[in-house]
């Protein structure tokens, strides 16, 4: 082993799309890879778990983890990590907030199970059999699964994170910035989001349509629309996250006739993304009139999965709150 | 139930011009109304934005009461609306979160109208106080302790490890 700089990569509940991304980089991750020793990533290396425990606290420079927290093998390898590495850095939005893991904060782990088990039109499970943390076999042979947990949470609720990489996924722009950054040693302050703090908007290529004022007779859906490819989303009465998200994902949706729908995260001056697109796109709706108001908003027929597609654990109430959470701990917790 | 014991916080955004005011008329002209309400002063009710009612209830509010001037009466002109429109998005974002409907409520009240105060006051301590706590950092506590078990898990194995490799240091 030399003394390069050690990098680890983990995947928790995630889609793929992050670890594909980091494929992206293409032939610059030759370079990369000549500047850093990659020590761990499941994905594409063989090392394991008791590889990386066998590893000095601190050795790794840096932990780029992405996806959700959802079960307890994905909170005991991020503390692990957390533990071996310099920095840890929460990579793409499930790991920054949730992502769209944590539109399953909206049920309970009862009404989830049920439905993947029992309900779901391709299952065919008639003695409703639900999978067990643990199993004890006749020869006495005691199976574990890891356990799931009642919500999804963001990786910095569940262990102390340095930087986040905001997107779905992030740009290889993005993660080769962050990547020579941390090289050089020039780190912002912790808890930066490693991307421009300024809203999607400010950096959209059809930002000179966007009219001062906008107002809404209707919202339109994009499935059922026939887009303008030059006009501003909004002014064509289309839900566009623009204004409460990020800039840095290079426009990549709008330049292909889509409006955004906020994977970036809000801007450091927001704390609650889906009350301050509320804010803005409600304010704008043409009437003065509650029923009128109301009959345009039901134009927005999901407005958590439309607000917090990629952030719902970050939203300040954290998702469903009159959800019974199930633990011995919680109910201890309660007296 | 202990509802009997429970005494409702609420936070109540009031305009500078029309609802503060009333509020003030209430106090002047010696009206009694729950003491439960915390009022929060702001130019208009347009400034409302829906972070601070969100983040009032997250940090324990049991209701948050929103005032504004009558419609037309905006002292900034069309502040009020803005903040009706946010409200009735904001009213089925909360119902789509569980929370419920009385704990949310918006109210036009003009500066002469302190008796409207007390109306509403005391209405919805009543109807919040019959909900019961919300408590919002008390469930998330709840929903965290999950995490403990691991620590505890992870703590156990460690004593083990620390207890056999100190047996071992005996032995030898």
């Amino acid at each position: 082993m030399t003394d390069k700089p050690k990098v680890a990569f983990y995947w928790c509940a995630s889609c793929g799309g992050c670890e594909e991304s980091t494929v992206d980089l293409a032939e610059a991750i030759l370079d990369v890879a000549k500047l850093v020793d990659i020590v761990f990533w499941p994905v594409a290396i063989d090392a394991k778990k008791k590889d990386v425990e066998a590893m000095a606290d601190g050795s790794i420079a840096v932990s780029l983890i992405n996806g959700a927290i959802r079960t307890s093998e994905q909170e005991e390898m991020v503390r692990l990590l957390r533990r071996k590495s310099g920095l840890v850095i929460a990579y793409g939005s499930c790991a920054q907030s949730g992502g769209i893991p944590a539109l399953a904060n909206q049920f309970t782990r009862e009404q989830i199970m049920r439905v993947v088990y029992e309900e779901c039109p391709t299952v065919d499970n008639p003695n409703k059999v639900h999978p067990q943390e643990t199993y004890v076999d006749t020869d006495g042979i005691g199976v574990t699964l890891p356990g799931f947990r009642n919500i999804v949470r963001s990786l910095d609720q569940v262990i102390d994170v340095d930087y986040a990489l905001p997107g779905c996924p992030p740009t290889p722009k993005l993660l080769a910035e962050a990547l020579q950054a941390i090289l050089e040693g020039k780190l912002p302050p912790k808890g930066t989001v490693l991307a421009p703090d300024v809203a999607q908007c400010d950096t959209c290529p059809r930002k000179d349509t966007k009219p001062q004022d906008v107002s809404y007779l209707e919202f339109k859906r994009p499935h059922w629309t026939d887009m303008d490819p030059e006009k501003c989303f909004l002014a064509q009465g289309i839900v566009c996250m623009g204004p409460a998200t990020r800039s840095g994902c290079e426009s990549q949706c709008i330049s292909g006739n889509m409006p955004c729908t906020g994977c970036f995260g809000p801007t450091s001056r927001v704390r609650d993304q889906g009350a301050k697109i509320i804010s803005s796109i409600c304010s704008s709706v043409a009437s003065e009139e509650s029923d009128q108001i109301k009959s345009v908003l039901s134009g927005i027929p999901d407005p958590i999965g439309t607000f917090y597609r990629y952030g719902l654990s970050k939203c300040l109430l954290r998702g469903r709150v009159d959800t019974a959470v199930t633990t011995s701990q919680s109910q201890e917790a309660r007296k | 139930m202990a509802n009997q014991e429970f005494e409702p916080r609420i936070v109540a955004f009031f305009c500078n011009w029309c609802t503060y005011t009333a509020a003030d008329l209430a106090g002047v002209s010696r009206m009694k109304y729950a003491s439960n309400i915390r009022i929060i002063r702001l130019m208009c009710s347009g400034r409302v934005d829906p972070q601070f009612v969100m983040d009032a209830f997250a940090r324990g509010a049991d209701g948050v009461l929103i005032g504004g001037c009558h419609p037309g009466d905006c002292h900034y002109i069309s502040g009020n609306y803005k903040c009706l429109r946010r409200y009735h998005m904001l009213e089925r974002m909360m119902a789509d979160l569980g929370v419920e409907k009385d704990r949310l409520r918006l109210e036009w009240i003009s500066a002469s109208e302190g008796d409207k105060v007390k109306r509403v006051v005391n209405e919805m301590v009543e109807q919040v106080r019959a909900l019961g706590p919300l408590d919002l950092p008390g469930r998330f506590a709840d929903w965290d302790a999950e995490m403990r078990e691991l620590d505890e898990k992870v703590q156990r194995e460690h004593d083990g490890a620390c207890e056999a490799h100190a047996a071992k240091e005996t032995q030898s």
